[in-house]
């Protein structure tokens, strides 16, 4: 494989952080400030896009950035995985951008400045993660996200914001400290590296006097160290951070730090022990289980949620086990399409996220037996909120269907029978919980209880309309002309079992 | 084992004081009577020092031609030293004492602890003049 | 005319034990002059120790007979890898701690005191660095008589009457301390007639099994073990620094409790031979649970604490168990990180303690509730307590994750995986008790308790001095210097490290 060297990741991380500066000294200018957040979303998303070539050409950009400690270095590499999650991850923060100036302007938002410059440093992390060479690296950006996200999930700072908050720091900052650092730490003490390799750390040094009962533990404080993820038990913090403003909702939790978690969890899977090691040792199909019994429970949990955020939210917990799933099957399928859900189910809760914001925005409201005919005042809204949910569901003509399909082959070729049940019971259950959302807002009257002012249309402002709009078209093209995304799932893919 | 007795009594000595001194100094509660248990504790060690450099019948230290046999200076000189140092903690401890009992107006640990306990964080007084509030306990 | 550099390492004592007698007089003749001499002075001795550091890693050892006696009949002096660095992080921090002295000092102490206050000051300064610099065991007696004695004063200068309660019961235990020192070094001379450490090393080895050496060595580790607190020996400490005037805290917290752990990795690994730590007396088992409880004790009694500076002293007994349990686990890696961890502990204590002494200049308050809302009144103070407080947790990128890194692999090449749980889960309580201080610096408005309500209607950023301020960003800035750029004090401390553990 061939190596560049370029600075480029290094940019692609500091042109936010270069950006918080312009942010805090324009905090009493909001136009100006939100220019520079514009202009460092949009320059950041073209760095990473001059990257695509290259990595498309089969090269991997390298760049060392400083060593800390010999073994201990901050180094970035961009191979297709992480342009992957990069592109996903700095599309979404443009759109994402405008959606909050929209959101913040109209909810009169107290620390507007605070929260922007946040929102920037979670997004560099996020870059951080994304194009990160070593677990080392990748431990500092995780720990970042977490710690830089803080402030905007207590964003209220209300009582019950700074509770929703602290369980989310205990979950995140404390799993991260006791378990993962703990992996780290054995994976150093017995690989003598954190670089990340394609085939596996741990599968490289097989056989060198490392015990099974030494990887097995190693791997079950990794999986329960990235609580990001979300995998049950560890999933509470995800329902508590709902407390935060709608656009970090959206563009939190379900792109950035969940899927930090997920993308992490991939590259432990893939790069740290490696298809095969984790085959013999049966650790996939085990991590599959356990993924599926997270799949089918969070969606029950779903079913029975009445606020909208914390739907969408069980529905993210259950959606992100399909991507560890798909990468536990360990087969070329599997990984192709959990690594294709990263950025389906991205775009589609997205999506939903910045309806539900946009529906607070407009009516106040948060609660699902609330939308009863909301279709007829907000249909620009509520028809991106369905062509989401289909993709969601995983039907055609949307994105989703696609990473569904991937999945279903893997656990074929994988010969996992109870694994396409799953898929297929909680395909039903996706439905259950989002149709009667649809066919609530579209086909119920109003509550008459509820005043409602004659007023045919009262959409959200027209930022917030336009992005989720664009969203929602994303979703729509995804499925249509998956090329870029597909192409590089596939080379993953190819990379990690060996075939290229 | 009367060999260990009598041949080392010196030491059995210093031991004694040694444990009356750190006995004083942990189980008295008046403060006084504390630094006197100090000061015994370490004068036991000194004569311990001492008595270690007791060579039978040796003469005093002197470069003097019929000083072949000596006792060895060396402890002598350490504990000159240590005196010193024993002196200045002693007066630094009676100083604090001094202190301790114009700030509560006793020198009994319990009575101090009890008042230390009511108030344990007041507030700094960033006023000039008198560093302490005067206490009314005192008689 | 004499070559001054010949003589710098006692030239770096002397000064400090001159000033210490120049100051008064000239503070009877202006207040701030005192404060002067104590800058300059500290400034010249850390200059001293750079200078001193660079001959050490040109030359390797440096051996300076003091009034030119040979050792082993007269005092020697021995500078290597190790006590250089210990050298200058005390010349450092005595250095940016009289810079911030001023202003603290002037708010806390009477005025009549102040002067006298930076003559003591710089006693406790000697006496620390005489520790560090002597290789002879009685001159180590009394360089910590001195600087005990300067702590004693110190701790006791201000003008809270619970200081003095705590001044003197360090006393007493300062006291029992010093004299089982000064028995065990008693015990040695016995023995073998020597108090040169260099000289001990080649003696004591034929006696090892010696009772009387196995009482000296006991009586060594009681008595240091209390000087530098470590659990459950710590019961003077918190009440010490507690009550102190703040910038007797933060220098005590930074320096004096590391020299104590100083001195007894010089007994255990220089004095002693690791031989005997390992297989004559069962002294390393013994520190590994003793600083284990500590770590874990700390932290938990930490967060039980409301008053801050309280909480920050139960912080520095666990973090001493740190420092033992690196030392204890007799391997290169664990004993580099314990080594850093010295430098690094005294770096976040001291920015801790310099933060908080600024919050008691601006209100008078030192209750975890008076730093509500400070985010906005004092951001840049914050801003250094926050860094520091993310070190403590051990955060990559800070100081404290560094040391953790080297005792958690220590402990993994050690094959004593247990140790890393402790590690990491007093990493979680210390994120527990400094999370709460953050959250409530920046997520909580102001305090309104009538104590403080003048300070409250301060609406705009209302920042310590720049006299108290340049100093403690400086130290901030170190906790993110010397976690990036880790390798500068670990190329030293592994010298030290494999000098302890391999031999001279």
């Amino acid at each position: 494989m061939e190596i560049v060297q370029s600075a480029k990741p290094l940019y692609a991380i500091a042109v936010s952080l270069i950006a918080v500066l312009f942010i805090a000294v324009s905090g009493k200018r909001p136009n100006l400030r939100e220019f520079f957040t514009i202009a460092a979303a949009v320059l950041k998303f073209s760095i990473v896009v001059s990257m695509l070539p290259t990595v498309l050409a089969g090269k991997v950009i390298e760049y060392s950035l400083l060593t800390i400690l010999p073994g201990l270095d901050i180094s970035f590499k961009v191979d297709a995985l992480g342009i992957f999650f990069a592109l996903t991850a700095s599309f979404l923060w443009i759109v994402t951008s405008f959606y909050s100036i929209g959101y913040v302007r109209s909810l009169n938002e107290h620390a507007q400045t605070r929260y922007f410059i946040f929102f920037a440093v979670a997004l560099s992390a996020t870059m951080g993660v994304a194009f990160s060479a070593n677990m080392f690296t990748t431990f500092i950006f995780y720990e970042i996200i977490t710690l830089s996200t803080f402030p905007l999930v207590a964003h209220k700072e209300t009582p019950e914001a700074m509770k929703g908050a602290r369980k989310y720091l205990i979950y995140l900052l404390g799993t991260s400290i006791a378990f993962q650092l703990f992996a780290i730490f054995l994976t150093y003490y017995a690989a003598g590296t954190l670089e990340f390799s394609n085939l596996g750390i741990f599968n490289n040094i097989k056989g060198e006097g490392v015990s099974d009962a030494f990887l097995i533990v190693t791997f079950i404080l990794f999986i329960a160290g990235i609580a990001k993820a979300a995998l049950m038990p560890l999933h509470s913090w995800l329902p508590a951070a709902m407390v935060a403003p709608t656009p970090v909702s959206a563009l939190l939790h379900a792109v950035a730090v969940v899927k930090t978690g997920v993308f992490v969890v991939v590259k432990v899977v893939l790069h740290i022990f490696g298809v095969n090691l984790l085959a013999q040792l049966g650790l996939g199909t085990a991590l599959a289980y356990f993924a599926s019994f997270t799949i089918i429970v969070a969606s029950i949990i779903a079913l029975r949620q009445d606020n909208l955020k914390a739907r969408l939210a069980y529905s993210t917990i259950s959606q992100l086990s399909y991507i560890i799933l798909g990468v536990a099957l360990l087969t070329p399928s599997g990984i192709t399409g959990s690594i294709m859900h990263i950025v389906l189910h991205a775009f589609g809760k997205i999506t939903l996220f910045f309806c539900a914001g946009a529906i607070y925005v407009a009516s106040h409201k948060t609660k699902v037996s609330e939308l009863d005919g909301i279709g007829k005042q907000m249909p620009f809204t509520m028809a991106a909120f369905t062509l989401a949910a289909i993709s969601m569901i995983g039907l055609p003509p949307m994105g989703g269907f696609l990473s569904k399909w991937y999945l279903i082959i893997g656990a074929i070729e994988a010969g996992q029978t109870p694994i396409i049940v799953v898929l297929v019971v909680s395909t039903i259950l996706n439905a259950g919980y989002f149709l009667p959302i649809i066919y609530a807002a579209f086909f119920k009257e109003p509550n008459p209880e509820i005043p409602n002012p004659k007023s045919k249309i009262r959409e959200a402002p027209v930022l917030m309309v336009a992005s989720l709009t664009l969203t929602a078209i994303g979703v729509l093209l995804l499925f249509f002309m998956p090329s870029v995304f597909l192409e590089l799932a596939k080379m993953i893919a190819a990379s990690v079992t060996g075939g290229n | 084992m009367i060999e260990l007795i009598i041949g080392k009594y010196t030491y059995w000595i210093s031991i004694t004081l040694m444990m009356i001194g750190f006995y004083a100094m942990i189980a008295k509660g008046n403060l006084i009577k504390k630094i006197i248990g100090m000061n015994i504790f370490q004068t036991a060690v000194f004569l311990f020092y001492i008595s270690t450099a007791m060579v039978k019948d040796g003469t005093a230290p002197i470069l003097w031609q019929k000083a072949n046999l000596y006792v060895n200076p060396l402890p002598h000189v350490l504990i000159l030293t240590a005196i010193v140092v024993s002196v200045s903690v002693t007066a630094v401890a009676l100083a604090l004492i001094i202190r301790i009992y114009k700030a509560y107006g006793t020198i009994e640990e319990e009575q101090i602890l009890k008042m230390a306990n009511e108030t344990p964080n007041p507030k700094l007084v960033v006023n000039k003049g008198e560093p302490f509030q005067t206490p009314n306990t005192a008689k | 005319m004499i070559n001054i550099t010949e003589h710098l390492p006692v030239l770096i004592i002397v000064i400090s034990l001159m000033s210490a007698a120049i100051i008064p007089i000239a503070g009877r003749f202006n207040r701030h002059y005192s404060w002067y001499i104590t800058v300059a002075v500290t400034f010249v001795s850390f200059l001293i120790s750079i200078s001193l550091l660079n001959r050490v890693l040109n030359t390797g050892k440096i051996s300076y007979w003091l009034g030119g006696w040979q050792p082993p009949w007269g005092i020697e002096y021995v500078l290597d890898y190790l006590n250089i660095f210990i050298l200058l992080i005390v010349s450092f921090i005595a250095f940016i701690v009289s810079l911030y002295a001023r202003h603290s000092i002037e708010k806390e102490i009477a005025e009549h005191k102040i002067s006298t206050f930076y003559s003591v000051y710089m006693l406790f300064i000697a006496g620390l660095m005489g520790m560090t610099l002597t290789g002879d065991l009685f001159n180590l007696y009394v360089f910590i008589e001195i600087s005990s004695l300067a702590a004693y004063t110190l701790i006791a200068v201000g003008r809270k009457r619970n200081a003095l309660m705590a001044s003197y019961n360090y006393l007493i235990l300062g006291t029992i301390a010093a004299t089982f020192i000064l028995l065990g070094i008693g015990y040695l001379y016995m023995v073998t007639g020597t108090l040169n450490m260099a000289d001990l090393r080649e003696l004591l080895p034929p006696l090892y099994e010696s009772k009387v050496v196995l009482t000296a060595f006991a009586f060594f580790t009681v008595g240091l073990s209390l000087k530098l607190a470590l659990f459950p020996l710590h019961i003077w400490l918190p009440n010490a620094y507690t009550h102190a005037p703040s910038v007797v805290s933060a220098i005590m917290a930074a320096t004096s409790t590391k020299v104590g752990a100083y001195v007894l990795l010089r007994i255990m690994f220089t004095v002693f031979k690791v031989e005997f730590d390992l297989e004559v007396v069962p002294v390393t088992k013994i520190l590994l649970v003793l600083s284990s409880v500590a770590i874990i004790a700390g932290s938990v009694l930490a967060i039980a604490q409301t008053n801050i500076k309280r909480m920050l002293a139960y912080s520095s007994v666990g973090q001493i168990g740190y420092i033992v349990l690196g030392a204890a686990l007799i391997n290169q890696t664990a004993m580099t990180g314990s080594l850093i961890h010295i430098l690094n502990h005294a770096i976040m204590k001291g920015t801790l303690f310099l933060v908080i002494g600024a919050v008691v200049y601006k209100t008078g308050i030192e209750d975890i509730s008076g730093l509500r809302g400070m985010g906005k009144k004092m951001p840049y103070s914050m801003a250094a307590f926050t860094i520091a407080a993310l070190s403590m947790i051990g955060i990559p990128l800070t100081v404290g994750f560094v040391s953790k890194w080297y005792i958690a692999m220590g402990a993994l090449n050690a094959g004593m995986w247990y140790f890393v749980p402790i590690i990491l889960l007093s990493s979680l309580l210390t994120a527990v008790y400094f999370w709460r201080i953050i959250e409530s610096i920046y997520f909580e408005d102001a305090n309104t308790e009538p104590q403080n309500a003048e300070y409250s209607q301060i609406r705009n950023p209302d920042d310590a001095p720049l006299g108290m301020l340049i100093p403690t960003l400086i130290l901030a800035g170190l906790c993110l210097f010397f976690g990036v750029a880790a390798f500068l004090p670990v190329s030293i401390a592994e010298k030290a490290a494999s000098m302890l553990l391999g031999g001279m």
